[in-house]
């Protein structure tokens, strides 16, 4: 049995779990998933956006970038958890789809790559900040700050771009 | 008369052109979901600062002052981007319950934001550093979040027209 097997079998899995049948037989439980996919997305994006609009020197400026990484902190893990909730649920209920899909292979790559880099570098820059509020406060944004806010910009609009992709292909 | 103006908008060759368009209308769509980010990312952040729930050591202002300018473009964004989903096809999207209660929606967020702005926001000087509002701006902020997730809950159902 080889890797993909594993993958088709545990989508298969999914596919079948109560929950995802559920989801299927319901005319109205997709699009309310659907809405709180979204409503989570405005969440997540508006937090992961004003903080590294803060890094690259185009938004707050007059704040520091641990107040504003400490001001929204908790709304950034509340808009994760309900993304990842109602992601994992939509794939379930369609989950065969999902697995012979180019763009929803892509998005998960780019969901883990975006994770692994929001919650190490991203993560560690941003306490490092909050350790030296005094020397970081001010205008000031440094060519390490603005990379950092690139890379994170650019890893959650590609996981954004390939999410409408699924729709598509 | 409006039905008429649908009609009549929705025979225009540009009209016909996009709603058969294979990349156009995707991507149209596209836009749309994605200025959601931008747009009411940063309503929701603001709504959350009235209600001294978010960014509490913030000045009201400087928070205005800075995302407006990115609240706008996505709202642009929105609107430009909404318009052309209408107008490729106009006689669908006025038959559609959803579709209307949407506009009424929107037209009831609008209202709020405006009188929020008339009213309290003028002595903004007074409240502008304390964590927690005066009682009218986090009404205003709490009548904002129902609005705006209703708005989207009614943009996802016009795809479920039967429902």
């Amino acid at each position: 049995m080889n890797r993909f097997d594993v993958v088709q079998q545990f989508c298969a899995w999914c596919y079948n779990t109560p929950l995802a049948s559920a989801i299927r037989d319901s005319t109205w439980l997709f699009p309310a998933i659907e809405a709180s996919h979204l409503l989570g997305l405005a969440l997540l994006g508006g937090t992961v956006l004003i903080v590294d609009l803060r890094l690259l020197g185009w938004g707050l400026r007059r704040q520091t970038v641990a107040d504003v990484a400490t001001g929204v902190r908790g709304w950034m893990t509340a808009g994760l958890i309900v993304m990842l909730t109602s992601g994992a649920l939509l794939f379930a209920s369609e989950a065969m789809k999902c697995y012979d899909s180019g763009p929803f292979r892509l998005k998960m790559l780019s969901l883990a790559l975006a994770l692994l880099f929001t919650f190490t570098i991203r993560r560690r820059h941003l306490a490092r900040a909050m350790h030296t509020t005094h020397a970081n406060s001010e205008i000031a944004t440094g060519r390490k700050d603005r990379l950092v806010a690139m890379a994170s910009l650019s890893l959650w609009s590609s996981v954004g771009l390939m999410g409408r992709a699924i729709g598509f292909w | 008369v409006i039905l008429r103006v649908c009609t009549w908008l929705g025979a225009m060759p540009w009209s016909i052109a996009l709603r058969e368009s294979l990349w156009v209308y995707p991507l149209i769509e596209t836009v749309h979901v994605l200025a959601l980010c931008l747009f009411l990312g940063f309503a929701l952040l603001l709504d959350l600062r009235l209600l001294g729930l978010a960014l509490r050591r913030t000045p009201v202002t400087d928070i205005m002052r800075s995302v407006m300018p990115w609240t706008w473009t996505g709202f642009v964004l929105m609107v430009i981007s909404g318009v052309l989903l209408f107008y490729s096809d106009p006689v669908k999207f006025y038959g559609n319950p959803y579709f209307r209660l949407k506009l009424a929606t929107l037209a009831a967020a609008g209202l709020n934001g405006w009188i929020f702005h008339v009213t309290v926001y003028r002595g903004v000087s007074a409240w502008d550093d304390a964590p927690v509002t005066p009682r009218r701006a986090r009404l205003a902020g709490v009548l904002s979040l129902l609005l705006w997730s209703a708005i989207v809950i009614l943009g996802r159902l016009i795809a479920y027209e039967s429902l």
